[in-house]
């Protein structure tokens, strides 16, 4: 459970987004969440919530964007969806690669802000 | 009222991202070789340690940080090695972060260091996220697990470079299948390289030595750290 470690350095990145535009007042939190990043969705809205109490965005909202995972096929060359989160090769030619293109994702995509 | 988006692109773990970067830069200006152990509790990962830095202590300059939530009984342990050890009690944080690290090297001199070992948090879900500057990782899975530990982790597992099956002087006790955690391991992370160890015998342990041998001189003749080399 290190989703509260998580959500307190996204506040921190954010602030730190904000004031370096002036200071925003933000209503919304849009993160991309890869489903290979090793943090769970519900955790970290929950711990989101908590470590925003005291903070400028608290009351703000969390909308999380879950990025599936994607592997490059080095046999099809093109990027493809694995068979499985434990069994990473092409679904087609079933060759096994360790070249993951998406979903390790913790990323801050962009912020809705009072105009 | 109306709102308006602002685009940001930034990565949550950003700060503990350029704090890795700074200590990979460390421990390749030093020339240090730095490995990271992940595992769940109790799969052997300072049984190992302390095994692995007596055996390189022969040749090498050996150090370790260990992390654990609280007591300092693994730094005592490991000090049978090396007297170069140092706990890092986190508290209730269930991992290691690049800012740990920096903090419990600050007086060190790398420079009289070969070999660095971070031993992390007993946990398979949470150090994965987190970048601690570290060459290679190695991922402890013990004969006494389950087989399909793997697929039930595949983000830790798929996050290191070196898994390590220890206590395969119970294998046969355990009715451990080597043949489906190697199988599994495959799945999760094609290509990984696996060695199999008992630290109580000392069984594979000469293997995992000779392949750290080799790695130092790799690190050290390559400009650019290859964190997945493996």
């Amino acid at each position: 459970m290190h989703e509260l470690s998580i959500a307190m350095a996204m506040i921190d990145e954010i602030i730190e987004q904000s004031e370096s535009r002036g200071g925003l007042d933000v209503e919304a939190v849009n993160l991309r969440l890869g489903v290979f990043s090793g943090v769970d969705k519900d955790a970290l809205l929950f711990a989101y919530e908590l470590a925003c109490e005291g903070t400028p965005l608290e009351g703000s909202r969390l909308l999380i964007e879950t990025i599936p995972l994607v592997i490059y096929c080095p046999s099809c060359k093109r990027e493809r969806a694995p068979v499985s989160a434990y069994q990473l090769c092409c679904p087609d030619c079933l060759v096994p690669t360790p070249d993951i293109v998406t979903g390790r994702e913790i990323e801050v995509a962009s912020l809705e802000v009072a105009a | 009222m109306t709102t308006r988006m602002v685009e940001v692109r930034a990565k949550v773990l950003k700060q503990n991202d350029v704090l890795a970067h700074a200590l990979r830069e460390r421990f390749h200006e030093n020339g240090t070789c730095v490995v990271g152990l992940v595992s769940s509790p109790g799969s052997g990962k300072t049984a190992f340690l302390e095994k692995l830095l007596g055996s390189l202590a022969r040749e090498y300059r050996v150090a370790a940080l260990v992390g654990d939530l609280a007591t300092e009984n693994d730094a005592a342990r490991l000090q049978r090695a090396t007297p170069n050890v140092k706990q890092i009690t986190t508290g209730t944080i269930c991992h290691l972060d690049a800012q740990m690290i920096q903090k419990a090297l600050e007086s060190w001199d790398l420079g009289a260091v070969d070999f660095l070992f971070i031993e992390n948090v007993g946990n398979l879900v949470c150090p994965s996220s987190y970048d601690l500057g570290e060459e290679l990782r190695f991922v402890l899975l013990s004969a006494t697990e389950g087989e399909d530990k793997p697929l039930k982790y595949p983000t830790i597992f798929n996050s290191s470079d070196v898994a390590i099956i220890t206590k395969m002087d119970l294998a046969e006790a355990a009715e451990f299948d080597v043949a489906a955690v190697r199988r599994n391991i495959e799945g999760v992370r094609p290509g990984m390289r696996t060695f199999e160890v008992s630290s109580k015998t000392g069984l594979g342990m000469e293997n995992v030595v000779e392949f750290l041998r080799g790695q130092l001189s790799i690190s050290r003749e390559a400009t650019e750290v290859n964190v997945h080399t493996a």
